[in-house]
């Protein structure tokens, strides 16, 4: 069985959200891997949003805004520009390939960019295979049995 | 100016001191003839035709021109005595002696009684009156032309005879010189089809159109002699109500609104790169707006359809979807064509006997009476193919119905056909503004891929867009008849009025709230929000959201370093709870 | 009445923690004065059988710093939670990982193949390595088992309040001393669990006594490239200040001195993650719209996730470097 990964999307409300509604509307076929999050903009994306999902399993995020000059706010798709690269970076520090963490403009009227955009993102992350996060957890269970196999430091 | 009371031909009147008898006479209404003469540049008394009889208040009489003749008190002007009409009689002969043939001069002779003139007649054109010189002089302040040589010999020109780039080409010399010596002339030989466009510089002082809104007349500072010398000015003193002001300057006024209706309609496709119809490139190809402003009676044409050697047409092809319903263009229907179309083929068959082709791809008679319209229409005998227009080529020399070849399949009959026609009409793509992102950007809204705007819901939401109080109406929005845009406008409208009425705002209950017990202060979020919502409280030390600027876009609430900052209804627990919850 | 019991540990530390208890002047005599120090390590002989005769529950507070980087820290940190009436995470190490956490870039092979082999001041040919367990004539001898991945106290065993700081400054420990006594002695309820104490609610910012304006940076700077202005924001001139996304306690020392915070408290109160929050704020100021630019800008700050996780490494949503 091929892998298939486990997507999420950060959709601005305006743009990428709405464009992803016309990707339905307009019956555009696109891989069912990504599971979208609305927020009111792409500036609302706290870095934290993106390393949470990321450690609560998930192999690849995509954070889709308006197109540069066209944000309903103004300029808080810019704001998600330049915390997107830095977000990347960290990701990138921590071990993690930054190729699973996307950033993309959609707009309200692009439903079959999107589509592509969803299409592209599900190839590259199912190319990467996916993101085990080693010792996410404490299982304290196993910490416990290693430990009685020891013999305990103090025996 | 001190007044003097003086008479004209026994008539009294009061005028100022040292003016000239001609403005008396003139107010009086008692007419003097002139051919020199133009209120608006000093008197020069050149042509004497003018001239009037003088009495001072001592009785003594002479012959003086009245167009330069001061008026002082108790002076007495004749402008009819057998005396004066001799004078008059005599300065106008010595002038046909040099130029007979100018009506001007004849009109005048025919009034004096001049069956023949004493010293023969010239054959010149020129009087010297000099106005010419002195209006580019004093009015346009241009000074191309003047006078050379002397007496006999002495005629108008440029500076040493050659074409003289201080000539701005006002026309103003052509238009007051009193015989019609001076001309403009068409230098690039052009052949002049409507001879109503004068080949003269646009009027500079017009309405711009008949029912132009408002109806008053602007000046074109393109055209204006003013904006070119500074001077001029003749309207500003011509008008007596004062309105003229050459000095006023478009100004940027700013002014606070609570809503706004967005009705910046739509642009037409210019056709000339569809070259296979040939807009541009072959003569009597014109576009529906062009046809549309042919038959408006206030139009070039004054509403004649007529080809551009100004015949009227044989036959015509009204050719639909240019540019619409195309991938390579627009792939979306331009929604009006079809029934305008009709109506042009309707209009054609009133004013003409023309022949009617209408080359369409599918009918779209959607809305009240139009299909009964497109019968009516079939019913007056009009040419209906259903196929799509491939070609319009110049018919070849044989060819006797017409002068272009109008290529397309009718599909009804799985044919190929020529259409010769005298005229072609382009139904062109109804599109957005090239600059529609730009007006989308600046009121915060959504543009589509063909750069229509975006209403917030194409079913419940029609009229209002993604900004609260920025609506929609018309052509901006998509392509629409008047029915629809009316039907949209007025529901913007409402939505305004219902918005304004109400004198306050109903927000949503999404917007940032910072925690002042977390919050430390470090003013990271205050540049963040693009509207000012946040602001920096100095006596508490800690940064604070106004709701009502505030927009719920929740960049401050990512940006809060110390997550102080809450979205409402986007707050970071939520959103945690959503990503665990889709990855759970 | 019997006084209440004390304990004090160290799991992985540098002892800077013992070293602030020590800081607290007089104040310490008040605590043995006070409290029956029943187990400190670091100043009092008692060993850990001492404390496994201890009954559960028996001894009223339990100061833990160091984090848990071993089976033995572990182990530790398992005796005092069942000892204890009252677990602290004292210290950064405890709550959030601190510079033992930075372990977490690196594998404990990794690290151990430095130090026992590639260190430049070692000389070890025969790649003598620590053994979990070492047959000896005289028996097994045994060596606690280093963990690959270093953890918070909280993350190991239930933790019942929390003292933060790098070390906790010795004026917080006095004021949170004479909670305790107050509560101890005069029947004061207890704190909600999970209560955060000695520190400020608030980030560092707000001890901060800099100017702060609206911020806008075209490029970072490193401390030893410019002499910061004395009253303007840090972050303001450049510097990668991590007070905004650190919670407060410590009086902003490190900024009223000239260098930048470092981010030793941790992240304040509502913050999931002191680095994504640090990187969600240093994106929010950076003043450029040019993709290019804005790569070259975050450039400028060498070993970002190392300066953002210094001292959170552990308790950051990705707990570690992935290798």
């Amino acid at each position: 069985m091929s892998f298939e990964p486990n997507l999420v999307g950060f959709l601005c409300t305006w743009c990428s959200y709405t464009g992803a509604d016309l990707a339905g509307t307009a019956r555009v076929k696109y891989p069912p891997n990504l599971k979208v999050i609305r927020v009111m903009c792409s500036g609302r994306v706290d870095p934290s949003f993106i390393l949470a999902a990321l450690a609560k399993g998930a192999d690849g995020v995509l954070v889709c805004g308006c197109h540069p000059g066209d944000c309903h706010y103004v300029e808080g798709n810019y704001k998600c520009q330049r915390r997107l690269p830095i977000t990347r970076r960290l990701v990138g520090e921590m071990g993690i390939d930054v190729r699973r963490v996307r950033l993309e403009w959609v707009s309200a009227s692009e439903g079959k960019r999107f589509g592509e955009v969803v299409n592209d993102f599900t190839e590259q992350v199912r190319a990467l295979g996916p993101l085990r996060l080693q010792e996410w957890g404490f299982d304290r269970d196993a910490a416990d049995a290693e430990l009685a196999h020891e013999g305990g430091a103090h025996a | 100016m001190p007044k003097v009371d003086i008479t004209v031909d026994g008539r009294p009147i009061s005028v100022e001191e040292g003016s000239y008898v001609l403005q008396a006479a003139e107010a009086l209404g008692i007419d003097i003839p002139t051919l020199c003469f133009f209120k608006y540049v000093k008197p020069y008394a050149a042509c004497r035709i003018c001239v009037v009889e003088a009495r001072d208040r001592r009785g003594r009489t002479r012959i003086v021109t009245a167009c330069n003749y001061p008026a002082s008190e108790g002076i007495e002007i004749l402008t009819r005595t057998p005396r004066v009409v001799a004078a008059r009689r005599l300065n106008l002969e010595m002038l046909m002696s040099r130029c007979a043939s100018m009506p001007v001069l004849n009109d005048l002779a025919a009034k004096l009684g001049i069956e023949k003139p004493r010293w023969g007649t010239g054959t010149d054109t020129c009087i010297l009156c000099g106005l010419c010189v002195r209006v580019c002089d004093e009015i346009v302040g241009a000074q191309a032309i003047g006078f050379a040589s002397r007496g006999a010999a002495r005629y108008v020109t440029t500076p040493f005879e050659v074409d003289s780039e201080a000539c701005i080409l006002c026309g103003a010399c052509a238009a007051l010189c009193p015989t019609g010596h001076i001309r403009m002339e068409e230098a690039g030989g052009r052949e002049v089809v409507h001879s109503e466009i004068t080949l003269g510089p646009n009027a500079a002082i017009a309405v711009p159109f008949r029912q132009a809104v408002p109806n008053a007349p602007r000046i074109d500072p393109e055209f204006c002699v003013h904006f070119r010398t500074g001077g001029c000015k003749v309207c500003a003193a011509v008008c007596p109500k004062e309105c003229i002001s050459h000095d006023d300057a478009d100004r940027t006024e700013e002014f606070g609104v609570g809503t706004v209706v967005l009705a910046t309609g739509y642009a037409d496709l210019d056709p000339a790169p569809l070259k296979q119809y040939g807009y541009g490139r072959l003569p009597n190809v014109i576009t529906s707006m062009e046809f549309e402003r042919m038959n408006n009676a206030a139009g070039s044409t004054g509403g004649r359809i007529l080809t551009e050697r100004g015949e009227e047409p044989r036959t015509i092809a009204i050719l639909h979807c240019i540019g619409s319903r195309d991938e390579d263009h627009h792939p979306y229907c331009s929604r009006v064509c079809c029934m305008y179309a009709l109506k042009f083929a309707h209009l054609v068959k009133e004013k003409t006997s023309a022949e009617v082709y209408q080359l369409y791809i599918d009918m779209r008679a959607f809305g009240k009476g139009y299909e009964e319209f497109f019968h009516r229409i079939l019913g007056e005998g009009v040419n209906v193919i259903r196929g799509k227009a491939a070609e319009v080529v110049r018919a070849g020399e044989d060819c006797e119905e017409g002068t272009l070849l109008v290529r397309c399949e009718d599909t009804l009959i799985s044919k190929f056909r020529e259409i010769p026609v005298d005229m072609v009409v382009l139904c062109t793509a109804l599109e957005a503004h090239g600059d529609a992102k730009e007006v989308a950007r600046r009121f915060g809204i959504s543009v589509g891929a063909d750069g229509w705007f975006i209403e917030r819901h194409p079913k419940l939401g029609p009229v209002s867009t993604t900004t609260d109080g920025v609506f929609l109406a018309g052509g901006c929005q998509s392509p629409k008849d008047i029915p629809d845009a009316v039907a949209q406008g007025s529901g913007a409208a409402a939505q305004a009025m219902s918005l304004m009425t109400r004198g306050e705002v109903e927000m949503d209950g999404a917007y940032a709230v910072i925690d002042e017990e977390i919050c430390s202060g470090c003013r990271l979020c205050n540049d963040l929000c693009p509207y000012g919502a946040i602001g920096f409280v100095a006596e508490r030390k800690v940064s604070s959201v106004n709701p009502a600027l505030c927009k719920a876009c929740g960049t401050c609430a990512a940006g809060c370093p110390s997550g102080a900052i809450r979205a409402l209804h986007f707050a970071d627990e939520q959103i945690f709870a959503e990503i665990e919850g889709i990855l759970s | 009445m019997p006084k209440p019991k004390l304990g004090l540990y160290w799991a992985a530390s540098c002892g800077g923690c013992e070293i602030a208890v020590l800081d607290t002047e007089l104040k310490v005599l008040e605590i043995a004065d006070f409290f029956d120090i029943v187990f400190w390590p670091c100043a009092m002989d008692f060993k850990v059988d001492d404390v496994r005769a201890i009954g559960d529950g028996e001894i009223t507070l339990t100061l833990f710093n160091g984090a848990i980087r071993s089976s033995d820290n572990y182990e530790m940190a398992q005796l005092l939670r069942r000892k204890s009436k009252l677990l602290c995470a004292f210290g950064s190490c405890a709550a959030d990982g601190c510079i033992p956490g930075l372990a977490n870039f690196a594998t404990a092979e990794a690290i151990q193949g430095f130090v026992y082999d590639a260190s430049p001041s070692t000389v070890n040919p025969e790649h003598v390595r620590p053994q979990v367990a070492w047959q000896a004539p005289e028996g097994t001898l045994r060596l606690p088992k280093l963990w690959n991945t270093v953890r918070t106290l909280p993350q190991v065993v239930d933790v019942d309040y929390i003292v933060p700081g790098c070390p906790p400054q010795p004026d917080q420990i006095k004021l949170v001393v004479d909670a305790v006594v107050d509560i101890l002695a005069n029947g004061k309820p207890l704190p909600p669990k999970g209560t955060v104490l000695g520190a400020n609610p608030r980030a560092c910012c707000e001890e901060c006594p800099r100017k702060r304006d609206v911020k806008k940076i075209r490029a970072f700077v490193r401390p030893q490239e410019i002499v910061p202005d004395p009253e303007i924001c840090l972050l303001e001139q450049g510097l990668v200040c991590m007070g905004p996304a650190t919670r407060g306690g410590c009086g902003a020392k490190c900024v009223k001195a000239g260098v930048p915070c470092r981010g030793c408290y941790g992240p304040p109160t509502g913050v999931r993650d002191q680095g994504a929050k640090m990187a969600s704020a240093i994106g929010g100021v950076i003043d450029s719209t040019d993709p290019e630019e804005i790569e070259r800008i975050i450039a400028g700050i060498p070993d970002l996730a190392g300066t953002f996780y210094r001292f959170s490494l552990p308790n950051s949503m990705l707990r570690r470097r992935q290798v």
